[in-house]
């Protein structure tokens, strides 16, 4: 039989208890439940005898994680790490569970203690072994990493010979060797075209990387020189933290350290409960986000015919905030996992969820474990966010992820509504994206591949006293810069055409979402060169709050034989600036008569080349917006006139807004006549609207007949199939028949792994980490 | 803790309150009293005789009516929807724009859902107009309930209150 021995290779006593790391990891989880209190600390001991001196130790370690994330990150190349701050370092203690975390990409405090737990449950102890000096690299999606280019460093952290913790730093490094180039690949179905694959390996010994780790690893991928730089800012970053932590323990002890190392989550789980009694209000929410998967196009490449048709995913949430202040996260009706690579493991979804709560009900340091303890998950698996099969693919998880949260952050905001503090209301976020992506051979003759992190500068939504942040931030990394032009010229063969808002891809309202930016860039001195799109384009990912609509839906524009090499040599007009209005398109306008140009909703391709002067525009999606868009105040409308940041037609259509342009550019709006419009407007609304149930009756007999695109039945077939709940609510809500059913294979499109699938447990020697109620 | 003045939070649910003020609520522990002063600045502002239990949007509220105590939705028209623990927009108006042309009147054609795939739905108030909540589900998609608040919980045990008398 294919499997590892099971002859126990001596225990390694890493505790000098006797005790094995799985049993001390069980201790824990066996106390906490049944107390209810992590660990079973019922009492702070060292918290409650010397609070000055806990958190002058709190403070000491956070900054030294922070200073070791600040200090590291200047060691990397990659502009992705070194401009943008895509890394972290994260503290645990012995069990795998985080004490504390730096700043930066915060989801990891669950994605590496889920690597670390992982070690702790199949016996790493044992074989092969754990030391002080060793290093374990992780990017493996199926045991909790978001994505392969999420690169894990894990060192672990001793004392006199016994093992008090680890240390783990992630960044995310620029390519992956996946099938396609970039860091957040498309195209490829399954996790065999995800790229290099690591799983927990030990890659280094006595504070040395191992040869063969270093040789294998930077001729996997397309960037080594990058990749090299950010394995040393990891290590560096480790050593650091592993540093600080023994320097600590020479001051106050040993055994104050591991006191505040178990006392410090148990307060972060009470943390979290305060702060929902201090902030929300006890009830049932309901919400839900939908993204497109538009596979069915010529444009996409797929490996495999099973995988070639459009989808959605769908994300339902019920989030119950009880009398106590303890919460329950319920993602029942979720669709299945799809042949792409925008799945998710349950880890990347639940530990994701703190980035979000960290910019709105836990905005503090005191992130850690605690709040994973103080919540429970409810997560049916066979879902894109919690998969049943070993070949999933999980590139570009947050393809979903990041509006699958957002439904969150709107019933918090519905809370926070309702209780009066209204300057936490966010309508929710964009939907973080487009990603340009590709490579080939760069202007300095190399095998290169890029990821343009401008993504991280998107529209913010808006609150219920203040528009949304243009070209601000992304939800997963809320110090997000959108970098210099001049450094994305130099990682990039791609010259700016242009960087400019976007008007109108913020969502209307009272108060409206941030404006996303969209660059032009032309390709230049490349050979060989690719790129594809990656994002949202026929549905909106993101709804707007109580009246407030949804960001604009993205596009793609790319164009080529442009003949911009031969209109520069002639000193001709050029595409500049932005594509203000893409119904009214002038790019086009200065581009040469061969010029073939592409201008749709398939924002989702695969790998296309691109020659030298041809055309790529990087659309940034706009946040949502909040309350009804007729509440606007006039001025702030006619300043978005003025900026740029709305089309002119769209202030009457959609703000009832009479404004007219002076000769100089500036607006003045007719304060009478938008008076008289928005009456009109209004009794516009009522007339062409009808009453909610007699509508219902009409939907209803389209649901009877089938009357749906495929993509949509397929969404609710695969729903279906998952939770009979979620089937059941559908049945009760339009009183459907029961001779009324919907199955995949009724559907004439592919349903290749509906029925049998084999999930990692299933594999010999492997135990995994369940961290939701399945 | 940091405390505010009627006259703050009256400025709060205006949107006109200064920057350095709503920077401190955004960063200082929360004021347990903001709930009382809230629902003080909303009474004078709609000068009803029926009493706000609970805000739900920015002109929808659960209110008391004042002739029977009866709890109900209502908006800041005085058009009641529903009962207070129903889904009041079941007893909306409804406009989904499930055409092209009806989604390219508020967005570009390219910066426009594709209604194959996802609809916009309008709920408003039957009485004045007023846009009270955009859905942008599926085609299908059930109308979402998405709030039925334990508003007894709430006053007796997190913000200390009495509880409004309730008839229904």
């Amino acid at each position: 039989m294919n499997m590892m021995t099971q002859r126990e290779l001596g225990r390694a006593d890493l505790l000098g208890t006797g005790q094995t790391l799985k049993e001390f990891r069980d201790g824990i989880l066996a106390r906490t439940a049944a107390t209810g209190h992590y660990n079973g600390l019922e009492h702070l001991e060292l918290r409650e005898r010397d609070p000055i001196g806990y958190e002058k130790l709190f403070s000491k370690l956070r900054g030294g994680l922070v200073h070791a994330r600040e200090t590291a990150k200047k060691i990397a190349a990659s502009p992705i790490v070194e401009q943008e701050g895509e890394l972290c370092f994260t503290l645990y203690n012995a069990a795998g569970d985080c004490i504390l975390t730096s700043t930066g990409i915060i989801i990891h405090v669950g994605t590496m203690g889920a690597a670390i737990k992982y070690m702790i449950e199949n016996n790493w102890e044992a074989n092969p072994g754990i030391h002080p000096g060793d290093m374990f690299t992780n990017n493996d999606c199926a045991i909790g990493n978001v994505h392969p280019c999420d690169i894990a460093t894990i060192v672990p952290i001793f004392h006199d010979g016994k093992l008090i913790g680890w240390v783990g730093g992630v960044t995310h490094v620029i390519d992956t060797g996946a099938v396609t180039p970039g860091s957040m690949s498309t195209g490829q179905t399954q996790r065999f075209g995800d790229g290099y694959m690591i799983t927990c390996r030990k890659t280094g010994v006595n504070d040395t990387p191992l040869r063969d780790w270093l040789h294998e690893s930077q001729r996997s991928v397309r960037t080594p020189k990058y990749w090299i730089l950010d394995e040393k800012t990891r290590i560096a970053g480790c050593h650091m933290v592993r540093q600080l932590v023994e320097d600590t323990i020479a001051e106050e002890g040993l055994e104050t350290y591991e006191k505040f190392a178990y006392e410090v989550i148990e307060e972060g789980r009470r943390g979290l409960a305060t702060r929902i009694k201090a902030m929300t209000l006890p009830g049932i929410y309901r919400k839900v986000a939908f993204v497109d998967v538009p596979y069915a196009h010529p444009d996409v490449q797929t490996s495999n015919a099973f995988a070639k048709l459009d989808s959605i995913m769908h994300a339902p949430v019920e989030m119950e905030i009880r009398r106590d202040g303890s919460w329950r996260l319920d993602f029942e009706g979720a669709s299945r996992w799809g042949w792409h690579s925008y799945n998710a493991h349950q880890v990347a979804f639940t530990s994701g969820i703190w980035v979000m709560m960290t910019q709105t009900l836990v905005p503090t340091q005191r992130i850690n474990d605690g709040a994973y303890y103080g919540t429970e998950f409810h997560m049916p698996k066979g879902g894109w966010n919690n998969p049943d099969d070993r070949r999933t693919g999980h590139a570009y998880a947050w393809h979903f992820l990041v509006s699958a949260w957002t439904t969150m952050w709107r019933g918090l905001s519905q809370a926070y509504f309702s209780r009066g503090y209204l300057e936490e209301v966010n309508a929710g976020n964009a939907n973080t994206s487009n990603w340009l992506q590709g490579g080939g051979i760069n202007q300095d003759g190399e095998v290169h591949a890029v990821n343009s992190f401008e993504a991280s500068s998107c529209g913010t939504g808006a609150g219920a006293i203040k528009d949304g942040l243009n070209h601000a931030a992304a939800i997963w990394n809320p110090e997000g810069d959108m970098g210099d032009i001049e450094i994305w010229e130099m990682a990039e063969p791609l010259l700016y055409m242009g960087r400019n808002v976007k008007a109108n891809s913020g969502g209307y309202g009272q108060y409206r979402g941030g404006n996303g930016f969209e660059t032009l860039r032309m390709v230049w001195k490349a050979q060989d060169w690719t790129m594809f799109f990656m994002g949202n384009g026929y549905m909106n990912s993101d709804w707007g709050l109580m009246g407030g609509y949804p960001s604009a839906t993205g596009y793609r524009f790319e164009a080529h034989h442009t003949g911009l090499m031969e209109r520069i040599a002639r000193g001709e007009s050029l595409p500049l600036g932005g594509d203000a209005n893409p119904d009214l398109p002038d790019y086009e306008n200065h581009l040469g008569p061969q010029a073939t140009v592409k201008r749709d909703h398939q924002c989702m391709t695969t790998e296309d080349c691109y020659a030298n002067g041809d055309l790529y525009l990087n659309y940034l999606r706009g946040g949502p917006g909040f309350g009804d868009p007729l509440d606007r105040e006039v001025a702030a409308i006619v300043d978005d006139l003025d900026n740029g940041f709305l089309l002119p037609e769209y202030a009457r259509r959609v703000h009832g807004v009479v404004a007219t342009r002076h000769p100089d550019g500036s607006w003045q709006a007719d304060e009478k006549a938008t008076a008289l419009e928005r009456l009109n407007i209004r009794q516009q609304r009522k007339a062409r609207s009808v009453p909610t149930q007699e509508w219902m009756k009409r939907e209803r007999e389209h649901i009877l007949a089938k009357e749906a695109s495929l993509q949509v039945q397929h969404m609710f077939a695969t729903s279906f199939g998952l939770s009979k709940k979620f089937e059941q609510q559908f049945r009760d809500f339009w009183d459907l028949p029961v001779s009324w059913t919907l199955k995949e294979d009724e559907l004439s499109v592919p349903s290749y792994g509906a029925n049998c699938r084999m999930d990692l447990s299933a594999m010999p020697d492997v135990r995994v980490v369940t961290l939701v109620q399945e | 803790m940091s405390t505010y003045t009627p006259e703050q939070v009256r400025k709060l649910v205006d949107g006109k309150l200064d920057w350095d003020t709503v920077l401190r609520m955004l960063s200082m522990p929360k004021d347990g009293e903001r709930f009382a002063l809230y629902l003080q600045a909303l009474q004078d502002k709609l000068g009803w005789s029926d009493r706000i239990v609970l805000p739900l949007g920015p002109h929808l509220h659960i209110v008391q009516r004042a002739q029977d105590q009866r709890w109900l939705i209502q908006c800041d028209c005085g058009h009641a929807f529903c009962d207070w623990n129903q889904n009041w927009k079941l007893h909306a108006n409804l406009y989904v724009r499930d055409t092209e042309d009806a989604m390219t009147e508020v967005y570009p054609k390219l910066m426009a859902p594709d209604t194959a795939w996802q609809v916009y739905r309008e709920y408003t108030c039957p009485q004045c107009g007023t846009l009270h909540d955009v859905e942008a589900p599926t085609p299908w998609y059930p109308v979402v309930h998405d709030f039925e608040p334990d508003i007894d919980a709430f006053y007796q045990e997190w913000v200390k209150l009495p509880l409004p008398a309730r008839s229904n």
